[in-house]
Formats: structure tokens, sequence, C-alpha cells
């Protein structure tokens, strides 16, 4: 009965080699999904300064704020939690247009992972091409890691941005920390 | 792995895509039988070679599109958004 009883402990034991400086979570975010018709694009683009004209699964950012193009008309709007005026610039820059947007701030958990191997890490479990040529510094985009929805953000050459719905988090984070024990760093 | 070719986010890996049916089934009118009816909901062609198809980039851009794939090799001939003609 003794190996019964410690057989599920073992499974939500910390993994070996849980303190992993490649990994850590981002600062705090104040995030929207925005989806705008293409009659809306300019307007939108000049009420929060960001461009949304830039092509699908590219990210801009001006300033503190960051868009994700994910889907033809469908961008992930990122800021420091700090930033409360998204939704009044945009209710005042498309007071005349159609446009949705949805406030997902506590949907998701942002980390960042970093480092000489973190393609290759992510590579582990997600199919992408992150080679530079197909996924260069600036590219966005939904994918999957594992059996988890992500949003995978280049941010720099050896540096990823990665979304993640928050109760997927603990999944998609413990089986980085178990990857990174292949990839000293 | 198998390659898709979403006709927004070009070549992607097969497992971010589901599967949508047959496509260009045109939805039957209010007034058909029964019969008619359920011919419209149930039966597809199924046909073995050239299929014309829905799929989903559900772990990507997200969007609906049709393609044109053969059902007997896997080879998928083409892909266009939905509301064009295929090629
Ligand atoms: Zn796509």
């Amino acid at each position: 009965m003794a190996d019964i009883a410690i057989a599920p402990a073992r499974r939500t034991a910390p993994l070996p080699g849980a303190v992993d400086r490649r990994i850590e979570k981002s600062a705090p975010l104040t995030r929207f999904v925005l989806r705008l018709p293409e009659e809306s694009i300019t307007a939108a683009g000049a009420a929060l300064g960001l461009d949304f004209t830039a092509p699908i699964n590219r990210a801009v950012t001006a300033g503190y704020r960051m868009a994700l193009r994910l889907g033809p008309d469908e961008w992930l709007v990122l800021a420091p939690a700090a930033d409360a005026a998204i939704p009044g610039a945009l209710g005042a820059g498309l007071a005349d247009r159609l446009f949705s947007l949805v406030d997902v701030s506590h949907r998701q958990t942002g980390i960042r992972l970093a480092g000489p191997h973190a393609g290759a890490m992510i590579n582990a479990l997600c199919p992408l091409d992150l080679g530079s040529a197909a996924f260069p510094v600036g590219m966005a985009t939904r994918t999957i890691f594992a059996k988890a929805d992500i949003v995978l953000w280049r941010t720099g050459i050896a540096e990823f941005h990665l979304e993640i719905w928050r109760s997927f988090a603990p999944y998609v984070v413990s089986l980085l920390h178990e990857i990174g024990r292949e990839y000293p760093d | 792995m198998l390659v898709i070719s979403c006709p927004y986010c070009g070549d992607r890996p097969e497992i971010e895509f589901s599967y949508g049916g047959e496509a260009h089934v045109v939805r039957a009118p209010a007034s058909v039988t029964d019969e008619e009816w359920t011919a419209f909901l149930y039966q597809r062609s199924n046909a073995r070679g050239s299929y014309a198809e829905r799929w989903r980039h559900a772990h990507g851009c997200g969007r609906f599109f049709n393609a044109r794939r053969n059902t007997v090799t896997d080879f998928f001939e083409q892909t266009y958004k939905i509301g064009e003609a295929p090629a």
C-alpha cells in the first residue's frame, strides 16, 4: 500500500533543476485581443501609436506597447500592467468604426526564455522551423508546444517570449525545465 | 511531418491544423423534404482522389480555408481562402 501512496506524490514533486535562470516570468502585462476590419486598421494605429499594417505573424512595438498580428484581422496587444489607457484611446479613436477589444490580461501568463539553446529547447516540442531565416527576430505566431496552445514571439536572436494560458503554464514551464536539463547553459 | 500551406501564414506543420469536412457543400433551403435535408446534413461525396476540404489553422491564425487534397496520396494540391475559387 505504501507504493500506491507514494506514486501520485512523485508525479507532482518539483523537477530536478527546477531553478533555471533561462526561464523566467515576464513582468506583469495588460493584454487585449483586438479584432479590426480592414477599414479600421489605420484609425486604430493612430489611436494606439502602433503600426497595425505590419504583415501577419509579425510583432510591432512602439514605446512600451506591443502588438502581435496573430491572424489577418486579429492582434494581441500587450503593454505594462500600469497602462490603463488602451480601451479609452481606442474607443475615442474608433468612435464611428467597428472593432472588438477583449481584455485577456488574466487569461495568460508571459514567459521569457533566453540563451543560446532557446530555439532548440522550444523545438524539442514544437515543430515550427525556428531558423533565423524562417523565424526571424520580430516574428510572432500562435503555435503548439507539446499539447498546449501558445503564442511564440522571437524578441531576440536567442530570446523568446511565450504567452501561455494560465492553466497550461505549469505544464509548459515544467516541460521547459525538463528539456533544459539536456542543454546546459 | 506533413506540411500544409495556410493561405495566410504559409507552410506550417500539420498538427497546427484541424479538419473541417468537405468544402463547397451548399446549404439546403428550408423548403426541402426530410430526405433532401438528411442528404445535405450527412451525405458527402467522400471522393477517392482529389477532394475539396475545409481546414482550419486552429493553432495559428485561427482561420478556416479550403484545400484540395488527394485522399489516396495525402498530397495537398492547393489551398485557397474561403470565398475564392479553386485554381
Ligand atoms: Zn494560418
